[in-house]
This record gives structure tokens, sequence and C-alpha cells, in this order.
């Protein structure tokens, strides 16, 4: 055992893997050997984060420009936080993320013991299609619809809040917060459940004390999944949000039609910050509970 | 001379029957077209150590699962000392299973994990806690009460799901072929452990494998399955010695069958040799029959056939240690394996192409019903 283990982390970090090793080859073999392997990694990881360590790197900027680098400053940060109008759309869109998230985790985690935990019936392929509608609907379309719609609503009713968001982004976030939790669903031993049946729960008892403990891992990246999702949306927004409900992407968008200031630098670099830590704090704290 | 399998065993059969099954019949598939138990009715007795023994798919592991009342059964009815349990949930029964897989609660510790059941139950804090530690002490894992399940090894997560199983004192314990994941040596030791608590508990076990042996070494009676019916219930020596039918024979243990002719209790065999005594069971009537003979029961000597031995040549020698099997070919045709024990002496004395004379012991032939 220990000879294997040994032998296979040791290929692993060579360069050069003898081809004919024996049976040992096919364990051995990894893409990381084919030529041209790490130069097209690197230009992949390059492409992907070089954008975002220039915005960064310009929302220290001292100057106005997102070119010319004018020497180090957190004048836009200070500026930022000074600005009403931005902690205004941060409220707002933090409001709506949560709850969006926290009614689509509710929503989608019932939507998942409903296709996982019951017999097999007719139309459940049917089911995973509709509950996942909105990752194949373009996001254009249910933004034009839900504008009639809620257009409408609001001519009848005469009523106009935050509520039409929170409407709005739950629907497209149920989807996001049902794959995960229907995956953990999916990977869950069921017998434990019939375990538990067997040691004198009671239905109740056993989603209480057995289902629910073990799903939350599921959960909890379904609803952080769904808010990253809520919080960073721009075309449903625009077109369902009533007058002064900016929220952050929303108000960046505004700005870059008038005057083009590293001030939003400095937003996208607090929201992709906060996003970070909350996905590094998911990794935790599921790595606690296993 | 043994007649059929209930009729040997007077000194139990009058005790008290814990389970008892009713012609229960399971059926599944969407048009009801999967017979997995097939009007199976048995009484299992109190306090016996009970197996259901059969290969994949014979319908043992429903049966446990219609106990525990995972599956309702299609037709038929459950008691429980006496009082019909058909209609009640798993939780509403006083039965706990161990699972194949064990099915420990992986957010839970080996104390919490035990004391689950009787969390379920409502009783009294200090009851559970020390029923836990009573448990924990009847299966040896003192030590490891605070440990997560993922962080003990397989022998030892089977001894805490035995634990979790018999810590709401059930009135009987069923085992899914709890054993089939250990190791050769680490099963040895549980099938120890398994009666040894089964004899401190005096509860009635019912225990589900495919493994012969395992049944036989463990059992106080056995059923054997096949395709959902229960083809024989006995004691191990009564399945062994004197199966009902030829499924039941080779299924369990080596088997030589034979062609032979019946008359009255006398059976002759058509590959010669003398008469020998034996019981037809129920159906058989005098003329053709087949018989089972266990290779342990025949014996050969090397030489020509005289008197009422069978006269036979040696096509194979197996050496296995302890014993040594002939594999002979009879004047019939047919194929006879002997296994004779090997004394001290240097080899045998048996070559192949030899002419071997066979000697079969009396009331080793068996007359099966098929």
């Amino acid at each position: 055992m220990s000879d294997t283990t040994l032998s296979g982390s040791k290929i692993e970090t060579e360069t050069v893997v003898p081809a004919a090793s024996g049976k040992k080859a096919p364990k051995g073999y990894s893409v990381s050997t084919l030529p041209g392997f790490s130069i097209i990694a690197i230009f992949t990881f390059f492409a992907l984060y070089a954008p975002i360590m220039i915005l960064v790197l310009y929302s220290f900027n001292a100057g106005t420009s997102l070119a010319i680098w004018e020497g180090f400053s957190l004048r836009w940060y200070a500026q930022a936080a000074g600005n009403e109008r931005v902690i205004d759309a941060a409220i707002r869109s933090l409001i709506l993320a949560g709850s969006a998230a926290t009614i689509a985790s509710i929503s989608a985690t019932m939507a998942a013991l409903a296709t996982t935990r019951t017999r097999r019936f007719k139309g459940r392929t049917m089911i995973y299609a509709l509950i996942n509608q909105p990752l194949m609907v373009p996001e254009i379309v249910t933004a034009v619809a839900l504008l009639i719609v809620f257009a409408w609503i609001k001519v009848m009713t005469g009523y106009t809040s935050l509520l039409y968001l929170v409407a709005a982004h739950t629907a497209f976030c149920i989807p996001f917060a049902y794959l995960p939790i229907r995956a953990r669903l999916e990977t869950m031993d069921d017998t434990l459940e019939v375990a538990a049946r067997d040691l004198y729960a009671s239905p109740m008892q056993v989603f209480r004390r057995v289902t629910l403990p073990l799903m939350w891992p599921g959960i909890i990246a379904g609803f952080m999944l769904a808010f990253v999702i809520s919080l960073d949306d721009v075309v449903i927004t625009e077109f369902v949000k009533s007058a002064g409900q900016e929220t952050i992407p929303t108000y960046m968008l505004g700005q870059l039609r008038r005057v083009v200031t590293p001030e939003v630098n400095a937003i996208s670099t607090i929201i992709l910050v906060a996003g970070a830590v909350l996905v590094s704090l998911f990794f935790w704290v599921s790595r606690e509970r296993r | 001379m043994p007649e059929t399998a209930l009729k040997t065993r007077p000194a139990t059969t009058e005790s008290e029957t814990a389970v008892d099954v009713i012609g229960i019949s399971k059926l599944f598939g969407s048009n009801q077209e999967i017979r997995a138990l097939d009007d199976v009715s048995v009484a299992i007795r109190k306090n016996e150590f009970f197996t259901l023994l059969g290969p994949s798919g014979c319908g043992k592991t429903t049966l446990l699962r219609v106990i525990a009342g995972f599956e309702p059964p299609t037709r038929g009815s459950l008691h429980l000392g006496g009082r019909d349990i058909s209609r009640l949930a798993p939780n509403q029964r006083p039965i706990n299973t161990v699972f194949q897989n064990y099915a420990l609660f992986p957010h839970m510790s080996v104390a919490n994990n035990i004391a689950f059941g009787l969390e379920m139950l409502g009783k009294p804090k200090n009851d559970i806690r020390d029923k836990v530690t009573e448990m924990l002490q009847l299966v040896r894992m003192e030590e490891l009460r605070s440990r997560r399940t993922s962080e003990i090894s397989g022998g030892q997560q089977q001894r805490v799901a035995l634990a979790r199983a018999l810590a709401p004192q059930p009135e009987v314990l069923l085992l899914d072929e709890p054993l089939s994941a250990l190791d050769l040596k680490l099963r040895k030791e549980m099938q120890i452990e398994l009666k040894r608590l089964q004899s401190e508990t005096g509860l009635t076990f019912i225990f589900v494998t495919h493994d012969q042996e395992e049944a036989l070494t463990m059992s106080d009676r056995i059923a054997v399955m096949n395709a959902g019916k229960i083809l024989q219930v006995g004691s191990p020596r009564e399945i062994y010695a004197h199966p009902s039918e030829r499924f039941v024979a080779n299924f369990i243990g080596e088997s030589n069958f034979l062609n032979a002719h019946l008359s009255g209790n006398r059976v002759t065999l058509e590959a010669g040799g003398g008469t020998y005594e034996a019981v037809a069971p129920e159906g058989v009537a005098d003329g053709k029959v087949s018989v089972l003979v266990r290779p342990e029961h025949a014996s050969a000597r090397p030489g020509e056939a005289a008197g009422e031995e069978l006269a036979a040549t040696v096509e194979t020698v197996v050496y296995s240690g302890d014993a040594t099997s002939l594999h002979l070919r009879l004047k019939t045709g047919e194929t006879l394996k002997t296994k004779m024990p090997n004394g001290p002496e240097q080899s045998t004395a048996f070559g192949e192409g030899d002419a071997a004379a066979v000697t079969i012991a009396p009331g080793a032939v068996t007359i099966l019903k098929d």
C-alpha cells in the first residue's frame, strides 16, 4: 500500500514520466505532462484574472483616470463610502439578495425533497425542466415579460415597492439554489432516513434530526450561490425596478453612462472581496462539518 | 430416522412464537409483475437465532423489510407476539434493524447514535445515559463513545450499529447481511460476537445471509429461500443432512445427486450396490427418484467392488490438507465425489484411472422431491 502511494506521488511531482513503467503507467498518466500544458494553463489564468487585477489596481489610483497611473490612494474608497447613493444602493442590494436567496433556498429545498425523496412519479423529468426553466429562458425575455406583468399590476393596484424585485430575483435564483441542494440529497444515503424511522422517529423527527442536518451544506451552498447571482443581476433588475430603486450593479451601470471614475473600480473591488470571503467561509464551514 | 424438518425438534416446537409470517406476498413493478415474495408463511420462535438463507434476489431481504415495516406486503399478515402489526409504521414496531451498510448517522457521535432510538422513545435523560454506557460495554466500545462514526473502523462501526439497534430493547432484532462488508478474520470474530450478544440479550434474531457457512455455524434454525418462496425450515443439521429438495442440497454444502429406484422405504441406486433405508418426503411416490449423498458420507477403497459396494473409476484425486477428495465415475456414467479425512500416513493409495469400490454410509441416502 505505502509503496504504491509513494511511487504515485513521486510520479506526480516528477516532470518526466517514464512511458513504459509497466502496470503503473495508467495511474501515473497525467494531462499535465502533455506538451504545451503549462503554457496554456498560464495563459488561461492570465486571461481570467489579469483584467480583474487591473481593475483592482486602478481602484487605488490617485488620479481620475482608468488608464493612467498617478500614484496610490484610497480616495475612491472614501468617496464611495461617503456617497449616499452608493450606500443606499448597497443596502438595497443586500436586502434584495438576502430575501430573494432565503425564499429561493426554502422553495428549492422543498422542491429538492419532492424530487428526490418520493417514489418515481410520471413527469418527474418535466418537473426538473420546469424548476430549471430560468436557466434556459434568455434573461432578457424574462425581463420583458416581468416588466409587462408588473406594470399591469402596478397600474391596477398602484402599489410600488421592493417586493416586485424580490419576486423577480427569487424566481431566477431558485434553480441556482435547487441544483446544489438536489446534488446533496442525491449523494445522501437514504437508508439513514430509513434507519431513523426504524429507531422510532416520526416522519417529522426524521426530517429534523437526520435529513435537515445532513442537507445543510447543500442548503448553504444553494443560498450563497443564489445570493451572489441576485447581487450582480443587471438585466432583470433594470427592467423591473421602479424609479429610485437602484441596486449596486444598476447604479454602476448608470455611472458608466456619465463620468467614469475609479469609484466604480473601488465598489467592484469591495464586492469581489466580499464574494471571496463568503465562498472561503463556506468551504471552511463545510470542511469543519466533515 | 429424521423425517421432515419440523418433526425432529420436539423440544422447541412448543416454545412461543415471536414473529408469525402468514401468507405474505410482495409484488413489485408497475404491473405487479415481479413476485419478490410468494405466499410466504413461517413462524419464528422467541429467543431463537433464525436465519433467512438464499441466493441474491431470492426475497430474503424483502421479507426482512416487510417485517421491519419498510415495505407493506401486497397480501398476507404479520403478527408479533400474537398482535397484528401489518399496518404499523416502522417507528411503531418494537423491531430494530442492523443494516448492511450500518447506516450510522454521520453527523452524530458514537454515543449519540446509540442514544437516538431511546431519545425518540422519549426516555428520561438519565436512563438514556446509563443505557448508552451499558450498550457501549456490551459491544466493548467504551473508549470510543465520543468519536465520530467516520473516525472508526468497519468492525467498530458494525458494533455501534448493533448497539444502536439493541439499545431500545426491541422484541426482535433484524440483521441484513451485517457481516458481508467485513474481511474474513473480522467476520469470524463477529460471528462469535453475534452469538454471544444473542444469548446474553435473549432476543429473537432474524439474520439474512447468502453465506451458507455463516448460516450453519450461527443459526438455531434456517429457512432456505429461492424465488420468493421458503423451501425448507429446519436446524442446520437437518438442512444439511436432509435437505428436502435439490435446490437446498445444492445451495448448502457439496452434493452428489444420483438416480435411484424407491420401493416402500428402500432405495436402490441405478449404479448398483446394496439397498438403503430412507424416508420419502411427502408427495414422492415409489419408482424413479433422485437421491442425495454428501461426499463425506461416501468412502472408497482401491480395488474391485465386492458385495454391496459400488464399482467406480478414479478420475481425479484432490488433496486438500485435512482431507482427500476423489472424483469418481460410476458405471452408469454418473459422477460421485467422496471426501475422506487424511490419516497420518504418507500418501493416498489412489491413482487416476484406478478402480475403486465405494461404500455409502447407512442413513446417508436422502430422497429429494424435485
